[in-house]
């Protein structure tokens, strides 16, 4: 919405500087997006309205005249090209001197006096361009008869023009008179009203037009008046000009005049050819399925049951609230008006504005709800300039059907209520001084009750906070204290889940992971390397009935594709070893309820292996890398876990570890396969860490299992066992570890995997290092010994593993 | 006596000289086995030697040897330590490191700057006694619009452009990716049978909307909710406050302009005064030349939403703001497109 100032300043006196005006109509009413200052740049002496004298031929020029102009001064000589200038005329005038923006160049620069084709010009009669105000430069801007001669033309039409986005549930203030009334509780300056008079000179309503409300949830009001013999024609240049700067285009004077008014009042107005209408009765009511109707823009639109219509004997004459029907639009030959001015369901207006995808500057009012009480002050409005504008005689009467009468609704602001909300105690003058201004009636319940009616325009207004909000905004946010909150604290709830997350987060970074944030959306073509077509929740994913983008049409089911397509945008521009983790969700489809939004922590990492000085080496980072890592983040968490072959769609056979923790599987370590990796053009081998977090959060320690260390040397030995080379490592180590002796600890680790020279065929050597220990004593060699003569035993009868001979 | 005495004088000196001839641990050890070798030793011979001496002069001669002994010991030590100290001083200076060369690269990870920014925004409402309360993304339309109090048909619903979930068709569901944190306020209070309610509640949201510099159809909010019996707005504005100035600094200011919201009554949205130009460049890029910053909206929560959850809005209210995380990473770094932060591209997320 556009604020002009003159405009405003016709219902209010306005005595702050627009910048300040701007603040306070941010602050307390709207967002005022810019502030635009029309003929801001004139110099009041330079730039002034001129009175064309005479027009005479150019002796060396065709195209070219010689124009004799008054501005105030003695008369002056200048060159003029422009087809339309006129003896008589009075048009914006610079004299040398004055800074112009200069169309060609789309910079500004200062007239200078010079000669063209042998003649002098002392100045410039000036387009709308060279003003700035339009890319218009056909001809010169041509002022309106009664502009005064030498007058600062920055005083004719300048202005200042405030662009304004108001909120969805106040339609007021897309009028010039709410915005007026806001200016005015703001400043608290007196409110002035438009003239709304007018004689009722021609035959009574009553015989000229009937109307019929068949729905009156759909419409609660409907007012009509008619004007007889109209002249239809251009209306006056004011009008015109306000209307161009609020951005519409000059019709003619009946349909500028409910333009006008609309902006004005806010509330919107249609206008019908009373010859047109067919039956001389008017019926509001839904539309038939697969009814039709043409609409002022020339498209012929099929209505559902659910759209209001304004219909004649015959038929849809208007889309209610929304636009006008060709059948019965001004035209020319108009002779006789009538005026509708209705109000309209709110969420009917919507669906249909929304369903035919036909926004108006009505149906964007209706849309935001206008209280039936303010369709009469529109109607008379527009009656009144119809009388001024148009020479037409206005039948007596005006047809008020309002089945949606409603009385005067009632609020009360409790005791206290104010404060209880705000935290600052306002005065009750101030109080009653704000909501009076703003057009409420306000009764002071000593010794802090308010009953207060809101006025017909403000329907926004329901309840007591509704009221504080009124107070508060133009009392000025401001002025609110800055407090802290009181009271009890809410119960603590510890939120293990959290815990981990964030830890696991911390850990991949630590180890060498950037983190990344990915689209929750993809596309099958992505998910399916990864997705087996048995997974039934996986290969089923839910998908958007809008997407933004084709490749965001349907909720992942796995962060494998998203993690390795950016591994493999940043490997264009990254050598060396490259390390990528997300946490992030997998929607999971649900029978009958939400997806189930799963955390998974995906982890990629792939690359050559660095030197000394962060260079490639021709080593490559290898699965144990990755599986490196997973323990690495286990450890962070303090969970242990147990890694075995398995195979899953997308990874790479040989290349896959299942993770499990208590047996339940918490995820997967592999590499990618080469297959997969190829889809996201990745031709190096890629490793994956994916943990399944909410299966993690069982298996969470509730403590560490803490042993104080021990005061006496341990003791440390190297064994290697041969075992079948099918023997999984973890299997020896697992039986190593299990192995208890009471009062003695015994920690193991592999060291070598050696096949080959000295190796049985199909077998292979584990080297392991052994670490005995006793918290309370030094142990002996023989107890030693025995110790590891029993593990070798229950190795051997267990794996078939046999002790390697040196 | 002076004839007996001069042997081991003798002796001393041969002995000392050739230790301060010798210019390594090697020499020295050399020395050692050649004056005190525990077999063949010199010192050794001489004072296996001290038997075979007169009677008479047994006593002087062994007294001799032995000083000679201790003489040459320390001597050793010495020696020894002043060869370490020299080997030290040449680690210093022959053998001192250019320490302007790179060190061996280490793996190093970074959070993602918007994760670090949630991070930095939950501590701040931690201190605060806020606590961390999540809700899905994928959500009901009734949570995520009407119990928002923004019904169909209402023109609010346009500040929320919607993605929509495909339903099966018949399923009466609606379901969307949520357009803001704000159904979670119904979400924690469904679950907190009586006040007091305190959480912030961080999550992704989804809005269809074409990108550019300041819009990104996924987005990540934190949703603030405090109820309780005397919470009032000014609490709002201190608790926004100490946000501000935690996030951009302690001589932050804020302001609070009117706006909607249909699930507040009143509605602000806050404004810091702007700390790039301070108000003083009307060109500025962050504020525009208005001196303020919009950094989120908020306000008092609704009496209907208090209501339906069966707190006494008489008694009971509450306050309730949405922050936009990627805009507050965006003011704090000076970042000046928002696409960055998803297009994931590590020379840009290292950088922070």
């Amino acid at each position: 919405m556009k604020l002009l100032l003159s405009w405003l300043k016709e219902f209010v006196d306005v005595d702050i500087p627009p910048p300040e005006l701007k603040r306070r109509l941010l602050d307390a009413t709207a967002e005022v997006e810019s502030v635009d200052y029309i003929g801001g740049d004139w110099d009041p002496n330079l730039v002034r309205v001129g009175h064309v004298l005479a027009v005479e031929p150019h002796p060396n020029a065709d195209r070219l005249r010689l124009a004799t102009i008054d501005a105030g001064d003695s008369p002056q000589t200048v060159v003029c090209g422009a087809p339309n200038l006129a003896v008589g005329q009075k048009i914006a005038f610079a004299t040398a001197g004055a800074t112009l923006f200069d169309g060609h160049t789309g910079e500004t620069a200062v007239l200078k006096k010079n000669k063209i084709r042998g003649v002098e010009s002392a100045g410039m009669v000036l387009s709308e361009r060279e003003l700035g105000l339009s890319e218009n430069h056909d001809g010169i801007l041509v002022l309106p008869d009664d502009a005064p001669v030498g007058r600062p033309l920055v005083e004719q039409i300048g202005d200042v023009i405030f662009d304004i986005t108001t909120w969805a549930n106040r339609a007021d203030l897309l009028g010039i008179q709410g915005l007026a009334r806001e200016v005015a509780a703001l400043t608290s300056r007196p409110l002035r009203e438009p003239d709304r008079g007018f004689t009722q000179s021609g035959p009574a309503i009553e015989s000229l037009l009937s109307v019929t409300i068949e729905d009156p949830i759909l419409c609660p009001r409907f007012t009509a008046a008619v004007i007889e013999d109209v002249a239809i024609g251009p209306s006056p240049a004011w009008m015109q000009e306000r209307l161009a700067r609020h951005g519409m285009r000059a019709i003619n004077n009946v349909v500028d005049i409910t333009n006008y008014v609309m902006l004005e009042t806010g509330h919107p107005l249609h206008a019908f050819d009373y010859d047109l209408v067919r039956g001389k009765q008017l019926i509001v009511r839904n539309a038939h399925a697969g009814e039709r109707i043409t609409t002022l823009d020339g498209i012929e639109r099929e209505l559902a049951p659910y759209m209001g219509l304004v219909c004649d004997a015959d038929g849809p004459s208007s889309i209610a609230g929304v636009m006008g029907g060709s059948v019965s639009e001004i035209s020319p030959s108009t002779r006789t008006i009538l005026l509708e001015v209705a109000n309209w369901h709110p969420g009917a207006i919507r669906r249909t504005s929304t369903h035919l995808h036909l926004r108006s500057e009505a149906s964007s009012r209706f849309e935001k709800g206008i209280g039936p009480g303010v369709a009469m002050a529109a109607q008379q409005r527009a009656l009144h300039l119809f009388e001024q504008l148009t020479g037409g005689r206005i039948a007596t009467g005006i047809i008020d059907v309002y089945p949606g009468q409603q009385p005067a609704r009632t609020v009360i602001i409790p005791e206290g209520r104010i404060e209880q909300v705000l935290g600052i105690e306002i005065p009750a003058a101030e109080v009653r001084r704000i909501l009076t201004d703003l057009g409420f009636v306000v009764h002071h319940l000593p010794p802090n009750r308010f009953s207060v009616q809101p006025p017909p325009w403000r329907p926004d207004v329901q309840i007591s906070d509704d009221l504080v909000e009124e107070v508060g905004r133009i009392y000025g946010y401001d002025k609110l204290p800055i407090t802290f909150l009181r009271g009890a604290l809410p119960q603590p709830e510890p939120n293990p889940f959290e815990h981990m997350r964030e830890r696991l987060r911390d850990a991949a970074a630590g180890l060498g992971f950037q983190e990344v944030i990915t689209y929750s959306l993809t596309d099958p073509q992505s998910l399916a390397p990864f997705v087996a077509p048995g997974d039934s929740r996986r290969a089923q994913p839910l998908a958007v009935t809008n997407p933004v983008a084709s490749q965001h049409r349907i909720l992942r089911t796995s962060l494998r594709a998203s993690v390795l397509s950016t591994f493999a945008a940043n490997r264009r521009h990254e050598d060396g070893p490259l390390r990528l983790f997300e946490i992030g969700f997998e929607y999971l489809p649900t029978e009958a309820d939400l997806p189930h939004e799963r955390p998974i922590l995906a982890a990629v990492l792939g690359g050559a292996r660095t030197d000394r000085w962060g260079r490639p080496t021709n080593e490559r980072v290898d699965f144990y890398d990755a599986r490196g890592v997973a323990e690495a983040l286990f450890d962070a968490i303090g969970v242990r876990a147990s890694f075995t072959a398995s195979e899953e769609h997308g990874l790479l056979p040989g290349h896959t570890a299942g993770v499990t923790v208590d047996g339940d599987p918490v995820g997967v370590v592999a590499r990618i396969h080469p297959a997969s990796a190829d889809v996201f053009d990745v031709q190096e081998p890629v490793f994956l860490v994916e943990l399944d977090l909410e299966a993690l959060v069982p298996g969470l320690p509730a403590r560490p299992d803490y042993s104080p260390p021990s005061r006496f040397p341990e003791v440390r030995q190297d064994i290697a066992v041969v075992v079948a080379a099918g023997t999984p490592a973890s299997r020896v180590l697992d039986l190593v570890r299990s192995h208890r002796v009471k009062g003695l600890s015994l920690a193991a680790a592999i060291f070598d995997d050696y096949r080959g020279q000295g190796i049985p065929e199909g077998q292979k050597s584990l080297a392991i290092s052994l670490r005995y220990q006793a918290s309370d004593r030094t142990l002996s060699d023989g107890e030693v010994a025995r110790v590891q003569d029993a593990l070798l035993k229950r190795l051997e009868r267990e794996l078939g593993a046999t002790l390697r001979s040196a | 006596m002076p004839a007996a005495a001069d042997p081991l004088e003798a002796l001393r000196e041969e002995a000392l000289i050739s230790l301060s001839d010798a210019r390594d641990d090697a020499s020295v050890e050399l020395w050692r086995n050649h004056w005190l070798g525990r077999s063949d030793g010199r010192l050794t011979i001489l004072l296996r030697s001290i038997k075979d001496q007169p009677a008479d002069q047994r006593a002087a001669f062994g007294a001799g040897a032995n000083v000679l002994k201790v003489t040459l010991e320390t001597a050793l030590e010495e020696k020894l330590e002043s060869l370490r100290q020299a080997a030290l001083a040449r680690l210093g200076t022959e053998g001192a490191l250019d320490v302007t060369l790179p060190g061996r690269p280490q793996l190093r990870g970074r959070l993602h700057p918007v994760t670090q920014t949630m991070r930095d925004c939950l501590d701040a409402f931690a201190q605060m006694g806020f606590r961390v309360f999540e809700g899905p993304e994928v959500e009901w339309s009734k949570y995520n619009f009407d119990a928002a109090r923004i019904p169909e048909d209402h023109p609010a619903r346009d500040m929320w452009d919607t993605i929509w979930i495909d339903t099966a068709a018949g399923d009466p569901r609606e379901i969307l990716l949520r357009t803001h944190t704000t159904p979670n306020q119904i979400r924690v209070m469904e679950r907190t049978p009586e006040p007091p309610v305190r959480v912030v509640v961080p999550g992704k949201c989804y809005r269809h909307e074409a990108t550019d510099a300041t819009h990104e159809w996924m987005l990540t909010q934190i949703e603030g909710l405090a109820v309780d019996e005397g919470v009032r707005m000014s609490d709002l504005k201190g608790t926004l406050y100490q946000f501000a100035q935690t996030m951009f600094g302690r001589d932050r200011k804020i302001i609070f302009h009117h706006s909607y919201f249909p699930f507040v009554e009143p509605g602000i949205e806050m404004a810091i005064d702007c700390f790039i130009c301070r108000g003083n460049d009307s060109k500025c890029h962050t504020c525009h030349g208005t001196g303020w910053i919009e950094i989120l909206g908020a306000g008092m929560v609704h009496p209907e939403i208090i209501e339906c959850h069966g707190y006494d809005s008489s008694r009971v209210t509450g306050f309730a703001f949405g922050i936009g995380v990627e805009r507050v990473a965006l003011l704090r770094w000076g970042i000046d497109d928002i696409r960055h932060f998803y297009s994931n591209d590590l020379r840009f997320l290292r950088q922070f």
